[in-house]
């Protein structure tokens, strides 16, 4: 396996170093020599390739003092007008093609024909939006003028019927005049009436149809007024109260024909602007759609050149060589590819030097690079999140893989529940591809996405786990036949007097003698001391799951302290944190699995002295195992008080063998040792050597060196005083040994939530589900039963697989993070950011 | 802004087909959440109606039963009954998911079409 994709990784041009996804990678620091003509096409190929971390080689200069500011204000430029050309795609509803192909940086003379390209566009654009513009005004006051002329029509047809019946009266007041008809939006003072003089009258009429003001392009409702007046000075006097209220005014023609005239006019007006602004906005459509079919490859190559300028401008200048010069950080298994790369962008500038990559020495930390697949993301990730490993420490991501959905399965351990999560997951697995390359908006549907394989891998164990628990949504199976019988004649059930049975396990016609063979017997959910018993049994293997895991922690800085050769350390460090682990807390795990193997239901036993033995390992005598732990510290005896006088009691001993008093206090005793081992072998072996090391660094002062027991320690291999030491070391120590005790209590944690998933689970099933199954007899049960099924899908998926299971990641995840990793990790590094188009394009992405 | 109001088409009284229904009566969402639980009630009720017809004593706290009997027969016989109701019923409501599943399917068939699923 490890062949095979060394192979394969050697083709695409990346070799892994053997210890894979271990450790991080060897990074080496690299000086970039590259010509100037051929500096752009070189790291353009860099960013394909995305291997190499760059530096900025002129962090003090300002950004407007760079050297290839213009072109990075040019695309800034580009970029504004792709960002308004694609504003207006989105107004017009136009779908932007996407075929996901990933343009080459375009050359730097191509840049010039974009942005021409872009100026005309964006000139196009705006001169067809302003004509609209104007256009649509135009049409709104000759719509205005025909609804006006429309009213004013009618009107004067009623008119002219009153005017038959008064002509005689009023005929007077017709000569002369001179109307003049208002449009006036909103007015409010259509209820009153205006006092305009005499002679003057005005006639109000709504307009029915909204019409759409130009400017806000709100709704907006008119009314039509008509004045009529005499003279001058009435007509300047009713122009001025129209522009106050902010009335359009129009002259009316005097007589019908004319008036029909200029509704003619004015019609096909209407019909000429509608033709031009429906052509106006055909054009407008026909160059969105023109530059929809590119816009996506646009801003990729804009932002392509954009971040090759930026790069460039963080390289050096060597002015007597013209060649440019940059400092890199690269993966050494890397730097095949990357020559390779920079041969390729060399020929294609067409330059004759080819560029120089050499490594130079330096006491920098490097950045921490993780090789990792889709799979492997998820846990890095994960992994990162509380701290980026230093460089070329031990990965605690491969471990994680299965540690992780193991320790979340133990508080999960549902079948059902299980199952559709690792449906769900798998889903998202199957289509993986369609639902990558569609960009999810969603942070939260994203975050899910991304934790696919976490959550499949989550969904399995918890199946397993389910099977172990024997608890599908809490109901148990009996597939493998159940050990348990029922033991009970009739009369005997009825002539009992208490609630409960009890089934004892040394008569082989209620226990069979064999356990289940696999997880827990289905007896269990039907016996009323199911929690009990489970609860013994969680415990037990939480506290057993956490000190193996935290054991592993402490032989994985075995690795550590090899690879930063601090061999010294695993003598001060690592065998008195190893000790003192096994002595106290493996002894509890060792007392555990002892219990269990040794202890049994006697069957068929006396109580005679040849059945000692199988009296001292039964059910009776069995011992607590939290009374020898407290007293193995307290360094009591067991079996110093009076013996019970119940049957077979006087062979029943408190401990588990012979001799276990005398050993456990041999192991209380190394285990108390390693606290001062801890604590005193580091800062005594570093004082020694210290002593030992010539003062060489020392300023010529004849002899007068004060050299006081916790003083500075100069020219010792450390930079730190000895008196740090110290202090670092009390605080190691302390937060070692508490942490020990605290930790191991931690990992009760699991069984907590175990405990919570099953109760909960069991809650609903009988609160919910079964109030639908036995409400009632008739067959319009089995209606209520669909209604209260969906109801209780829907409570389980809510609270039993989402909330609890958000629950149980994080909690796993803190003990990922916090007991697991405080025993080896130091998580001090900081991330490799390599220079790559992929990633910028996709951060550009996410922004939009 | 216009507001354009939507006239939908009457239902032909007398004969309707489902094809006849362009306007999905829910969304999306709805039609693929309808789905799976469809799926999931079928399995589940099926099975668990398979089980208390096979008198499962594991489900035996879920039939309802009274605290006391008098005689064995009588709690025998109670059982029984209880069983075969709650796994008719449980056949019923399994046989109703089915209907559920149909028109959770078609709907989901019309969704697609008018375009409302990307995958």
């Amino acid at each position: 396996m490890a062949g095979f994709s060394y192979q394969r990784l050697k083709e695409r041009g990346a070799t892994m170093s053997e210890w894979g996804l271990f450790r991080s990678e060897e990074m080496s620091l690299c000086q970039l020599f590259l010509q100037t003509e051929a500096a752009y096409a070189c790291v353009s190929e860099l960013g394909e390739l995305g291997l190499v971390q760059f530096r900025d080689l002129n962090p003090d200069v300002n950004a407007f003092q760079r050297k290839f500011v213009n072109e990075v204000r040019r695309c800034d430029e580009m970029e504004r007008k792709l960002r308004y050309l694609e504003k207006e795609i989105k107004k017009d509803g136009i779908p932007m093609l996407d075929t996901g192909e990933n343009p080459e940086a375009p050359q730097p003379r191509e840049m010039i024909d974009l942005e021409a390209t872009f100026e005309k566009l964006e000139n196009e654009l705006k001169e067809v939006n302003n004509n609209a513009e104007t256009l649509k005004k135009n049409f709104l006051e000759l719509t205005e003028l025909k609804h006006i002329l429309q009213k004013t029509q009618t009107f004067f047809d009623e008119e002219a019927q009153y005017h038959y019946v008064t002509h005689q009266m009023s005929e007077a007041n017709r000569d002369d005049e001179n109307a003049q008809l208002l449009g006036e939006d909103g007015m409010q003072a259509a209820g009153q009436s205006l006092k305009l003089g005499d002679g003057t009258q005005h006639v109000p009429d709504g307009i029915q149809q909204a019409l759409l003001t130009s400017d806000e392009g709100d709704q907006v409702y008119k009314s039509v007024f008509i004045i009529f007046f005499q003279g001058e000075q009435l007509k300047t006097r009713v122009k001025k109260i129209c522009e106050g209220f902010r009335a359009t005014l129009y002259p009316c023609p005097e007589t019908p024909p004319e008036r029909r005239e200029m509704k003619m006019g004015v019609m096909t007006r209407i019909e000429d602007l509608n033709t031009v602004l429906a052509q106006t906005q055909d054009h407008r459509h026909r160059v969105l759609v023109a530059a929809a079919k590119n816009i996506r490859t646009w801003f990729v190559k804009v932002r392509k050149i954009k971040a090759i300028y930026h790069t460039l401008n963080w390289f050096n200048l060597d002015v007597t060589q013209k060649c440019l010069i940059a400092e890199c950080w690269v993966p050494s298994a890397d730097t095949e590819a990357i020559q390779l790369a920079l041969r390729r962008g060399s020929e294609r500038s067409g330059s004759s030097v080819s560029p120089v990559l050499n490594s130079i020495q330096t006491r920098e930390a490097p950045p921490t690079y993780n090789r990792t697949n889709k799979f492997t993301q998820g846990f890095q990730e994960l992994v990162d999140a509380y701290g980026v490993a230093s460089y070329r420490e031990m990965n605690p991501a491969p471990y994680t893989i299965i540690t992780f959905p193991f320790l979340f399965a133990v508080m999960f351990g549902d079948f059902g529940h299980g199952a559709l999560m690792a449906l769900m997951a798998a889903w998202m697995v199957w289509k993986e591809k369609p639902l990558g390359a569609k960009k999810i908006d969603n942070e939260i549907a994203s975050i899910f996405f991304g934790g696919r394989y976490i959550i499949l891998l989550m969904g399995l164990f918890s199946i397993y786990t389910g099977f172990i628990y024997n608890d599908i949504f809490s109901k148990s199976v009996n597939v493998l036949g159940s050990s348990w019988r029922n033991c009970f004649t009739d009369e005997e059930v009825h002539h009992h007097d208490a609630e409960t049975l009890l089934l004892p396990p040394e008569n082989r016609t209620c226990f069979y003698g064999t356990p289940y063979p696999f997880g827990f017997d289905p007896i269990w959910q039907i016996s009323s001391n199911r929690v009990t018993f489970q609860n013994a049994f969680k415990m037990k293997i939480s506290v057993l799951l956490g000190v193996l895991q935290m054991l592993f922690g402490v032989l994985l800085s075995v690795f550590n302290y090899r690879n930063f050769k601090q061999f010294s350390d695993l003598v001060t460090m690592f065998l008195p944190q190893v000790l003192f682990l096994l002595c106290l807390f493996g002894w509890l795990c060792m007392l555990c699995l002892l219990k269990w193997t040794m202890y049994s239901a006697p069957f068929e036993v006396g109580s005679g002295p040849e059945d000692a033995e199988a009296i001292r390992y039964g059910t009776h005598c069995a011992p607590s195992l939290l009374l020898i732990f407290i007293n193995m510290f307290l360094l009591k005896d067991m079996n110093a008080d009076a013996k019970g006088t119940g049957p077979g009691e006087k062979y029943c001993d408190g401990y588990l063998f012979d001799g276990q008093k005398g050993f456990q206090s041999f192991l209380l005793f190394v285990g108390v040792m390693c606290i001062p081992w801890m604590l005193l072998a580091k800062p005594i072996l570093i004082w020694r050597q210290r002593r030992q090391q010539p003062h060489s660094e020392l300023p010529e002062t004849n002899g007068d060196v004060a050299a006081p027991a916790g003083g500075g320690g100069g020219g010792g291999h450390d930079e730190e005083e000895f008196s740090e030491v110290c202090i670092h070391q009390a605080i190691h120590t302390v937060e070692y040994v508490l942490g020990s005790v605290s930790h191991t209590a931690s990992y009760l944690r699991l069984w907590a939530l175990s405990l919570a998933h099953s109760q909960l689970s069991e809650v609903l099933w009988t609160m919910v589900l079964v109030r639908g199954l036995s409400m009632t007899r008739e067959f319009w049960g089995g209606i209520v039963l669909y209604v209260i099924f969906g109801a209780w899908a829907g409570l389980t998926v809510s609270i039993l697989i989402v909330m609890e299971g958000l629950s149980a990641f994080l909690h796993t995840l803190r003990l990922h993070w916090v007991e697991f990793q405080s025993k080896f990790y130091k998580g001090e590094g900081y991330i490799f950011a390599p220079f790559s188009f992929e990633i910028i394009l996709r951060e550009a992405d996410s922004e939009d | 802004m216009c507001v354009v109001a939507l006239l939908e088409e009457p239902f032909r009284v007398g004969h309707f087909l489902p094809q006849d229904l362009k306007m999905p009566l829910c969304g999306p969402k709805c039609s693929l959440c309808g789905l799976i639980v469809s799926v999931w009630g079928i399995i589940q009720l099926s099975i668990m109606g398979g089980l208390f017809m096979w008198n499962s004593i594991g489900l035996i706290e879920d039939l309802g039963l009274e605290e006391h009997y008098d005689t064995t027969e009588e709690l025998y016989k109670a059982a029984d009954d209880a069983y075969s109701s709650i796994a008719y019923n449980c056949w019923i409501a399994a046989a109703i998911y089915l209907v559920t599943l149909v028109i959770s399917m078609q709907q989901f068939h019309v969704n697609k079409q008018a375009g409302h699923f990307q995958l």
